[in-house]
């Protein structure tokens, strides 16, 4: 076997390495670099040509110094020189040199690209790998531009070298990734599939990945490799540990290519064929039987080999999940890796159990290992396993175990790891409201929840409580009696003090005829919090001190002195003082009337997405959060309904920098949205609408998705601080938005950072933006959409940055809705009749009847309908003041022809609107969206 | 049943090697970073791997993707990939990577990584490409090796 000394082959390099190795300090190995890079630069300017050996040594040289983390900016054209050598030594360092200083100098690109063309067209198999390797490891544009033919060719020709075939796939696979409309598979695509065949190995363990992306991306054009895929991998896990020789490794036969391989088929649903699907299944079992098997050495990557296989293929078995009995069998293999002396597989089995919870098959196998779960959670070392177990706890929490999974999550609380506190809070509070079948035992929960973790209780939370208490009230009674009793404790947290605030506020009066907590106790209890609590609770107290005055007239002359103290009255806080000052005038000049109507009890809440489900979604990313995915309905009881209800204050509820107002728990936005008080709800925006300016809010914004429906620019989103800024164009099924970020302050947003995640029916790519933006300065980004199905899902949009210190976070949604792929038909009143008769099936047809929520002004409605894609026809309905119009929406698998129908009746104020079109979910869709427009 | 997105995005993002000290000693990126993200990276995951004792799992999540480490001597081997990627499977690509090392270098030790950090770089190519692997057979990856050796 080879064996390299150091530094062979250049002298020079490896002297000016330990030279650099023996500097004492930083400033010695400064001085010796920039020597060395002095001397560099003569010689690249010297008279006398350079041989190559000397170009290499100086442009490795080079490298060796940007290595180190200093600048270099010249000796590119030394490098791109090198690359038209004949000699590999020098070539691999230009090439290498070109890889590492990727530089979009155009000239220089140009002339790296000529170089590349003539070695790829040399026939040399290590030029032409050399070739491959720099436009794989730089994958720019302008290489997919001059390649993108090329490289197909050459992976399918007959005369390639093995070694250039596994070049040539993964080089394609990062042009494909970076610039997939420049990489048309077509005609290879049947030949490029077939590479699983190949005799050679490795061939197939690059090409794989190849056929993997493609297959995610255009599933129908590459749903051959199926029958392909399972035949080789059948091949692989029946043959002897020996069979496969050079790719046999610590006995476990080709475990990468066994992975990739049942990786690729997770791109699909099983196999339709009864003889192929019989045959993966025979391998899916021989896997899992081979688990059980004694191992063949004792070395450990042995069994991770082995592991890693049965892993990917548990993850084939929950993919399907429609094989009860290999979904059995899988989660028995994992149990038994739950209490194995590898750290390693105790973790990974943990989390793989997190998916088999939500399998129907599985779930009860899994919850069959809880006692373990548990032990896991209190005694592991590691806290990524802690956090594992934490996990599956709570994703095989069900109606029958919730009490003890809630009991023992709160327990491990006590001593939980402060990094995942927070998260396990959210978890706990999230699991006790969708389980909850007595609300008592909620409200004990979360008041727990704040007693033993209250630093970790966020808004969100005790936001929720209060949201429950106020909708439901059969737990009033209950709430306010455990809060009066929780807030007894000498030392009790501020969240306490303030769920403790809003309930007794509201609710006192239900524990009021028990004397040891008469309205005055109560008040006196709460009012001995208030100087240990900071300003927001402060107010939010204020505010339950004039409910009391409402409620519990005989505390109303308690209460005036208190506020006409000079600490409330002459408090420096100007939102304590305005509010001391006037609740003080309100409780003196008001009627009893009035003050009943402006002080009654919070409207219900309008029930939506419980916000701290959101806020955990948000934490793992979506996806992680496996439970409440088949878990939708029964949301339902507790959280369902539309998600257009106003409690704004609900959905700010993340602000990260309470504003002086945000504590009233938007009393003010919350009211008149409810619509049940109009008039409390007008004077509470009198009351209250001078106050600044709102929080952050990273709650999904969608304020302004709608608005954009029917067109195309405009300001999507602006708050104190930034203002976003929108212009998208569309052709076909392809997109591409420009979003403008304009900070409206005079300091810079530091780690500016943006990510745009999108449904699987939507295909985006994004160039990120710069971590700064200047104070007043405006950044741009483009996003470029492909549709590939029809969808509903918005694409979101996530800002963070950091402004004076403090982290903003704003979600959005991004106005990109499926009519944006309209195209514009037009059509004869003939043709129109006889196509909206041909789509007379009932699913087929939405409708949608609503009343004027603008002007029914003619002209703005022709502009909205011409905004929203299509085209509109005139004469075509007998009715003049009907509107029609038609257009086929265009996605990447098929087109939907879809007409629209809109009859205005002015008289009523109302509209009547049908859309018809060869897909149900479109017809609804589009239906949806444009009801709102009107 | 969901059809999986994941497949879609690269599957390695950067493979790094850094001694205890923190020093790098090969960074292979396979993603788009500017010069002053990769440094941050590099320290974040020297921070995050080195802290973890022998009994922990070889894997830490790490911002949105996970990183899957060895320690070997004072060398930590450290791959970034996506969640959904398969840990055992990668945690073995280092092991045979190391070994090839190993091999080419006949007892691989940091130094030689210094020294001959271009050929690493030949080294990390030969078996990983384009953020995915390419050539799993130590005999195949060597001879390659041995066969670009001996060309001047």
């Amino acid at each position: 076997m080879p064996a390299v000394s150091k530094g062979d082959g250049m002298r020079g390099l490896a002297v000016f390495i330990s030279d650099i190795r023996n500097c004492k300090s930083k400033e010695a190995e400064i001085k010796r670099i920039n020597k060395e890079l002095a001397n560099i630069r003569s010689k690249f300017k010297g008279d006398k040509a350079l041989d190559g050996y000397s170009k290499k040594k100086y442009v490795c040289k080079l490298l060796f110094i940007f290595l180190l983390g200093h600048d270099i900016d010249f000796g590119h054209m030394e490098a791109v020189n090198l690359l038209s050598s004949n000699k590999y030594t020098e070539k691999q360092i230009g090439y290498l040199f070109i890889s590492v200083l990727v530089n979009s100098n155009s000239e220089l690109i140009r002339l790296i690209n000529n170089a590349i063309k003539n070695d790829l067209s040399s026939r040399n198999p290590t030029f032409m790998c050399l070739a491959l390797h720099c436009i794989a490891n730089v994958g720019s544009r302008e290489m997919a531009e001059a390649f993108a033919g090329e490289i197909p060719r050459i992976l399918v020709a007959g005369d390639t070298m093995d070694s250039v075939k596994q070049s040539a796939a993964l080089c394609l696979l990062r042009l494909y990734k970076a610039s997939p409309d420049l990489v048309l598979m077509g005609e290879w695509t049947s030949r490029v599939v077939h590479l699983l065949n190949d005799q050679h190995m490795g061939v197939v363990t690059a090409a794989i990945s190849l056929i993997t992306c493609l297959s995610s991306k255009n599933p129908d054009e590459f749903k051959t490799c199926v029958s392909l895929a399972v035949s080789r991998l059948s091949r692989i896990v029946s043959s002897a540990s020996t069979d496969l020789q050079d790719y046999t490794y610590y006995f476990v036969p080709a475990p990468w290519l066994s992975c990739k391989l049942l990786r690729l088929l997770q791109c699909y649903p099983p196999p339709e064929d009864g003889a192929v699907k019989g045959r993966l299944v025979e391998c899916l079992e021989t896997i899992l039987n081979k688990a059980q098997e004694p191992p063949k050495s004792k070395k450990v990557q042995h069994s991770n080999a082995k592991n890693a296989i049965l892993f990917e293929a548990i993850s084939l078995i929950i993919h399907y999940d429609s094989e009860p009995n290999l979904l059995v069998r899988a989660c028995n293999q994992l149990g038994q890796f739950l209490q194995h002396r590898e750290t390693n597989l105790r973790y990974l089995a943990l989390e793989s159990m997190c998916t088999l919870a939500s399998s129907e098959f599985s779930h009860e196998a899994v919850k069959t290992h809880i006692e373990t779960v548990i032990n896991a959670l209190k005694t592991e070392r590691d806290v990524s396993v802690r956090q594992r177990a934490a996990d599956l706890l709570y994703a095989m929490c069900d109606r029958s175990n919730a009490k003890q999974i809630v009991a023992e999550m709160l327990s491990y609380l006590e001593t939980a790891d402060y990094s995942i506190r927070e998260e396990m809070v959210l978890k706990v509070a999230i699991l006790a409201e969708k389980y909850a079948v007595d609300y008592s035992w909620y409200v004990d929960t979360i008041l727990n929840l704040i007693r033993i973790a209250g630093d970790y209780v966020s808004e969100e939370v005790w936001y929720r409580v209060i949201q429950i208490v106020i909708n439901r009230d059969d737990v009033q009674g209950y709430a306010a009696k455990t809060v009066f009793e929780a807030l007894q404790a000498p030392a009790c947290h501020e969240n306490m003090v303030k769920v403790g605030g809003y309930i007794l506020g509201e609710f006192g009066n239900l524990i009021a005829g028990d004397p040891r907590s008469s309205p005055l106790v109560q008040f006196n209890l709460l009012h001995s919090k208030f100087h240990l609590c900071s300003v927001p609770t402060r107010a939010l107290l204020l505010s339950a001190y004039i409910k009391f005055i409402n409620l519990f007239p005989e505390t109303k002359a308690t209460i005036q002195e208190v506020l006409r103290s000079d600490s409330q009255i002459r408090n420096s806080d100007v939102e304590l003082q305005q509010r001391a000052v006037e609740y003080l005038k309100l409780s003196s000049i008001a009627s009893t009337d009035v003050l009943a109507t402006v002080l009654e009890e919070m409207p219900p809440f309008p029930e939506r997405e419980s916000s701290i489900l959101a806020k955990l979604k948000k934490k793992k990313g979506p996806g992680a959060v496996s439970v409440e995915l088949e878990d939708g309905k029964e949301r339902g009881e507790l959280n369902g309904g539309g998600d257009r209800g106003g409690d704004a204050a609900i959905a700010a509820s993340n602000a990260s920098t309470p504003s002086p107002s945000a504590d009233l728990l938007g009393l003010r936005s919350t009211a008149p949205a409810s619509g049940a008080t109009p008039s409390a709800g007008s004077l509470l925006v009198d009351v209250f609408s001078e106050a600044g300016p709102s929080a952050t809010s990273a709650g999904v914004n969608d304020d302004g998705f709608l608005r954009f429906v029917c067109k195309n620019n405009g300001v999507l989103f602006e708050n104190q601080l930034l203002q976003i800024g929108i212009k998208s164009e569309y052709r076909q099924n392809l997109g591409r938005m420009y979003l403008f970020y304009g900070n409206k302050t005079s300091v810079q947003f530091v780690s500016f950072n943006t990510t745009v995640s999108c449904p699987g029916e939507l295909f985006r790519s994004t160039k990120t933006v710069e971590p700064l933006v200047e104070g007043g300065a405006q950044v741009q980004q483009v996003i470029n959409i492909e549709c590939l199905t029809d969808f509903i899902d918005a694409p979101l949009l996530n800002i963070k940055f950091r402004y004076g210190g403090a982290l903003q976070n704003i979600s959005l949604k991004l106005p990109v809705t499926i009519n944006k792929f309209f195209q514009p038909t037009e059509m004869a009143a003939a043709d129109f009749f006889q196509r909206w008769k041909q789509l007379s099936q009932p699913q087929q047809e939405a409708q949608k009847i609503f009343k004027a929520s603008h002007g029914m002004d003619t002209e703005v409605l022709k502009a909205k309908l011409l905004g929203l894609g299509t085209a509109l026809l005139e004469n075509v309905d007998p009715n003049p003041e009907n509107y029609v119009c038609a257009g086929v929406i265009q996605t990447k698998a098929q087109q939907v022809g879809c007409l629209l129908r809109l009859e205005p009746n002015a008289q009523a104020q109302m509209y009547r609107l049908t859309l018809r079109s060869s897909k149900d979910t479109v017809s609804q869709r589009v239906c949806d969206l444009l009801a709102e427009q009107f | 049943m969901h059809i999986r997105l994941h497949t879609l995005n690269q599957s390695i993002r950067f493979i790094l090697i850094q001694n205890r000290a923190g020093k790098t000693r090969l960074a292979k990126w396979y993603m788009q970073f500017d010069d002053d993200e990769k440094q941050k990276l590099i320290e974040e995951v020297h921070a995050v791997v080195t802290v973890r004792d022998a009994k922990h799992t070889n894997f830490v999540e790490f911002r949105n993707f996970k990183i899957i480490y060895r320690r070997y001597a004072g060398l930590y081997f450290c791959i970034c990939v996506d969640v959904t990627d398969n840990n055992l499977a990668y945690l073995e690509g280092i092991h045979n990577f190391v070994e090839v090392l190993n091999e080419y270098f006949h007892n691989v030790c940091e130094l030689d990584l210094v020294f001959n950090f271009y050929k690493v770089y030949t080294v990390v190519d030969e078996m990983f490409l384009a953020g995915e692997i390419r050539e799993t057979s130590q005999t195949k990856v060597l001879k390659q090796l041995l066969m670009l050796q001996s060309l001047e």
